[in-house]
């Protein structure tokens, strides 16, 4: 088993995965029609490690999590596709199994702590509910696991904080509430929706942090929703890079940031102010996402891509291999280094 | 972070698939929007005619209205049997219901405007202004509004008509002060909310002054809420002008408003229930075109949600129905 | 004065544009729980043409620093002096033609633009205060075309509301306002951290190229390191209301004297995996700015505090490898250097 540096081995990507979600379709229905924000997504998460879905506003990461999570607004439809955890289709099963996962199997942190938490309830009832639900403990055990899963979060003196209130909280703190809440009964898969956007670059070490060490202690499957290349880059192991709803590119986040094998990644890491030299042009890319209610046939990169060519104004390109354990939806993945 | 209902188009107001971007100002717009919406157009409409029944009417039916003809009093309506002016019936001195409704109309309207205007003028200002600088503008200014909104209105109403004679202007003065607190303590509230607004502040950066600011930036967008405020204030003061005729001292005879009117009437509920009626629904048709205009207005003034009323009706109520939530 | 007559006027003196020296300013908080001290006695030198990154963490002080150099918010104590002069003291007229000197551009492209003007209106809105600027509406509407080309928008974006916009070309309208009136110094308080990667990097480039044209200084504000590394000259670190670190960019991020600087810097996640370094978890949170720490305001997270640190003041510590790096420590970083690059 040869083991890289920075990243746990790979030979756990061969085991069955936690959570494995195909062909996943959401459409929304709006004034002036319906508009696809997820077209058949596929990727696969496996315990012990973390995938994470990278890509901008819109690409509709965060869909993709609420669909899976069964939290869709009405407006919008899970038009076709499976996600499965431990072999149960989450989006084809009723209310009452769905709920029997919550939190047991599946379990995802927002970005928001402050409008996450319920401002009327103290922490300690709070922390304490999914041991109530789902263990059927009694009050006072589950007051006291609450207090372990506080001290376990890195809260400090959690019998005195137990009664106090979320707005109590600072930001960092909030968020390990909720990441307590969310590990509570030792779910398969986490799925963290920018957990750490609203927070200091300080706090965001510590919450990652901690993640990454719960997530060894209960062997979760952690994935990690984000628009920051550097944070993929230092916290995933694997990555699925998304744009206008549909996966784009998808392998370890070494071999991709590395080598990318999309125009849409290249044009992402030449957009990050690394080492250019100050005041130097930084190869952005031009032009603006795509109008969902416009996406065009063929390739949805093709406005904004210097490859584009006529295959791709015709022909819709879908994840191919590009090498062992990575893909790329692109008719000329080999052109890229040039871009 | 964008919710799922960012999705709403980005060019809202191209939501008609190949509307062209260039008709964008000028009357022909207002106007498609407001024949967009049928119902804001028929409030339109009815607005219109009440307006023109009040400048032009008395000129016209004036006459009848002030006949006295005794062989036809209280006869009911729906007939035309005692001619048509009398088809909404006659009142105990057998003078025309339409006749006296129309003239009425230009009574009412000359004091409830008048009273709305004033009071709405001056609340707004003086509420935007201290709203803004806050501070002890804000604490007299909201003192000033407790103050008169703790005296019962009525009861100030009756003194001073009391004291002073009960003309149209003295009635139109004590309706105005009475309804200032209304108009003040939403301009403040909304002219505070909006002052530490990041475009306001960014005003303040170019060292634009408090007075431009507020004219520039508050005033548009605190004009919506307190258009719809004074429709529906329009309502209270018509109802407040027939409680201070039931007493006595409103408009007195021989003028006559919808107020008094429905004051006049209320003794003859039993026997002649349209001398109440017909008056207390030209009041509710009034005030309740004036609330759709209104809303409409509200949606029609602000850029972000134009797009509404450019959008064929058919279009609307099929977003709205909503599927059950997926669980 | 057009563009390039001011550029040209510029490049001569060696004074610095905007120079900042002990300021003060507190609020007080309602319920009698006592003053917020936000700022405590900055020191800031910004030079023509020149970028000057601020960065920090929330509670540090960044963006009342921000509003009181925009004269938003009055100090209490401390002097600024911009060319020479108090802008303070000025009054009326005076203060108002001195208002053109420094613009601003805000964080979040919504909430800075009046979602109900156009954006020819929202950029030529300026010129309603300072009417002497452009007197006919010809001359307007030419410069307001102008100044739409500059940003990268094109003309027909005139008659346009702000929602018909994405968040990039909102920020570029708000650039184009802050320059309607040929600032000197434009103050950007975290201009791009509400917009996509991508869109990021288009602004980043205008704001660049901007300043070669217009040799316009900036103050550029910022939580993202790697944004501060590229676009600004010289940095400045600030914690809980203090200036604790300021020198060249270079200077502070690889070779940090201040601890906390050092800690900002090895917790920003970075892209390549040779610049990462031993990653230095601060512990405890920031303190209260209604009762900051006595002494050194970071000691109570600081690995290396010692009773000195409670005690007294930090004093100025000198970079003396290079001119004019510097920070505010009783235990700079110079003698232990951490780790801060791999060399493997």
């Amino acid at each position: 088993m040869t083991a890289v540096a920075e990243h746990p081995p790979a030979e756990r990507v061969d085991a069955d995965p936690a959570l494995r979600v195909e062909g996943l379709t959401v459409d929304i229905r709006t004034i002036t029609g319906t508009v696809r924000a997820v077209d058949q997504v596929t990727f696969a998460a496996h315990r012990g490690e973390t995938l994470a879905l990278l890509g901008e506003s819109g690409c509709g990461k965060s869909m993709t999590a609420t669909a899976v999570v069964g939290l869709l607004e009405p407006v919008a439809e899970v038009t076709s596709g499976s996600a499965r955890l431990a072999d149960v289709d989450l989006l084809a099963v009723d209310r009452k199994k769905r709920r029997q996962m919550a939190g047991t199997e599946l379990a995802i942190v927002f970005q928001d702590a402050l409008t996450a938490l319920n401002p009327l309830y103290t922490v300690g009832t709070q922390l304490a509910e999914p041991f109530r639900i789902h263990q059927g403990m009694k009050a006072k055990e589950a007051k006291r696991k609450a207090v372990e899963l506080m001290a376990r979060v890195g809260i400090p003196q959690p019998e005195e904080r137990m009664n106090s209130y979320p707005h109590q909280f600072s930001g960092g703190m909030r968020q390990r509430l909720l990441i307590a809440m969310a590990v509570a009964l030792n779910p398969r898969v986490l799925i963290a929706d920018e957990p750490t956007t609203a927070l200091d670059v300080t706090v965001q070490a510590q919450i990652m942090a901690l993640l990454k060490s719960l997530r060894s202690e209960y062997d979760m499957a952690v994935v990690l929703i984000t628009h920051d290349l550097a944070l993929v880059a230092e916290e995933a192991d694997r990555v699925a890079v998304m744009y206008a709803g549909s996966i784009v590119e998808t392998g370890s986040v070494a071999e991709v940031f590395a080598d990318p094998k999309h125009p849409y990644t290249k044009g992402l890491l030449n957009s990050v102010p690394v080492n250019a030299e100050r005041g130097a042009h930084l190869k952005s890319i031009g032009g603006a996402p795509p109008d969902l209610h416009s996406i065009p046939k063929g390739c949805v990169y093709q406005a904004r891509c210097p490859l584009a060519s006529d295959v791709c104004r015709s022909t819709r390109p879908t994840l191919q291999p590009t090498g062992a354990k990575r893909k790329s939806a692109c008719h000329f993945p080999e052109e890229v280094t040039n871009v | 972070m964008s919710t799922q209902l960012d999705l709403v188009p980005v060019k809202p107001t191209t939501a008609i698939v190949g509307a062209d971007d260039s008709k964008r100002s000028g009357r022909s717009l207002w106007f498609r929007m407001l024949v967009n919406d049928r119902v804001a157009a028929c409030a339109a409409a009815v607005l219109a005619l009440v307006f023109l029944t009040a400048l032009i009417g008395p000129m016209l039916m004036g006459h009848l209205a002030t006949h006295i003809d005794l062989d036809n009093s209280n006869q009911a309506p729906f007939t035309l049997a005692h001619g048509w002016a009398n088809v909404l019936g006659t009142d105990p001195l057998g003078r025309s219901m339409l006749a006296r409704l129309i003239v009425a109309c230009q009574t009412t309207l000359s004091v409830a405007i008048p009273a709305v205007v004033i009071s709405a003028v001056v609340g707004s200002v003086v509420g935007m202004w201290a709203g803004y600088y806050r501070g002890w503008r804000e604490t007299i200014a909201m003192r000033v509004a407790d103050v008169i909104m703790s005296f019962p209105s009525l009861l100030l109403a009756v003194v001073v008509l009391y004291v002073f004679s009960p003309s149209a202007a003295n009635i139109v003065l004590v309706l105005a002060i009475t309804r200032i607190p209304v108009y003040l303590r939403t301009a403040r509230a909304e002219s505070a909310e909006l002052s530490s607004r990041i475009f306001v502040d960014a005003a303040r950066t170019f060292g634009a002054s408090g007075t431009s600011i507020i004219t520039r930036h508050v005033l548009p967008i605190v004009l919506p809420t307190l258009l719809t405020v004074a429709t529906l204030d329009f309502c209270y003061v018509m109802l407040a002008e027939s409680s201070l005729s039931f007493l006595g001292i409103g408009i007195q005879p021989p003028d006559v408003s919808w107020g008094l009117m429905v004051a006049q009437g209320r003794t003859y509920l039993h026997t002649a229930w349209w001398l109440s009626f017909f008056p207390g629904l030209a009041i509710v048709i009034t005030t309740v075109s004036a609330t759709i205009l209104a809303a409409w207005a509200r949606i029609a003034t602000d850029p972000a949600q134009r797009w509404r009323l450019t959008v064929p009706q058919k279009r609307l109520s099929r977003f709205a129905k909503t599927t059950k939530a997926l669980s | 004065m057009s563009d390039q007559e001011r550029a040209d006027a510029h490049t001569t003196t060696d004074e610095p544009l905007l120079s900042v020296r002990d300021l003060s300013k507190s609020f007080r908080v309602p319920g009698g729980k006592g003053k917020l001290s936000a700022l405590d006695g900055i020191d800031l030198d910004l030079a023509r043409g020149q970028t000057l990154g601020l960065v920090g963490e929330s509670g540090c002080g960044k963006s009342t620093l921000a509003r009181t150099l925009m004269m938003l918010e009055r100090p209490e104590a401390g002097t600024v002096r911009f060319d020479g002069i108090d802008p303070f003291a000025l009054r009326g007229k005076d203060l108002l033609k001195f208002r053109r000197r420094v613009q601003m551009v805000f964080q979040d492209p919504y909430a800075s633009l009046n979602a109900r003007m156009t954006a020819g209106d929202i950029i030529a809105e300026p010129w309603r205060t300072h009417k002497g600027l452009y007197k006919s509406k010809a001359d307007r509407d030419m410069r307001v075309r102008g100044l739409l080309d500059l940003v990268g928008l094109g003309a027909k974006a005139v008659d346009k509301y702000p929602q018909e916009f994405s968040g990039g070309q909102r920020q570029r309208i708000g650039i184009a306002r802050a320059l309607a009136l040929d600032p000197d110094v434009i103050i950007c308080d975290e201009p791009v951290s509400a917009l996509d990667l991508s869109v990021q990097a288009q602004v980043l480039n205008l704001l660049n190229e901007l300043q070669k044209e217009l040799k316009i200084s900036y103050v550029f504000i910022s939580h993202d390191l790697s944004v501060v590394r590229h676009v600004a000259d010289r940095v400045a670190v600030m914690y809980l209301g203090r200036i604790v670190e300021n020198g060249p960019t270079e200077a502070v991020f690889d070779t940090p004297q201040h601890p906390y600087t050092a800690a900002l810097v090895s917790a920003a996640p970075k892209l390549e995996a040779a610049q990462r370094g031993e990653r230095i978890l601060l512990k405890g949170e920031v303190p209260s700015p209604l009762n900051p720490p006595s002494g050194c305001r970071f000691r109570t997270r600081c690995w290396k505090a010692t009773d000195v640190c409670a005690q007294e003041r930090p004093p100025v510590a000198l970079d003396l490898k290079v001119v004019g790096h510097s920070a505010e420590c009783h235990h700079p970083l110079t003698e232990d250097q951490p780790t801060l690059s791999r060399t493997a």
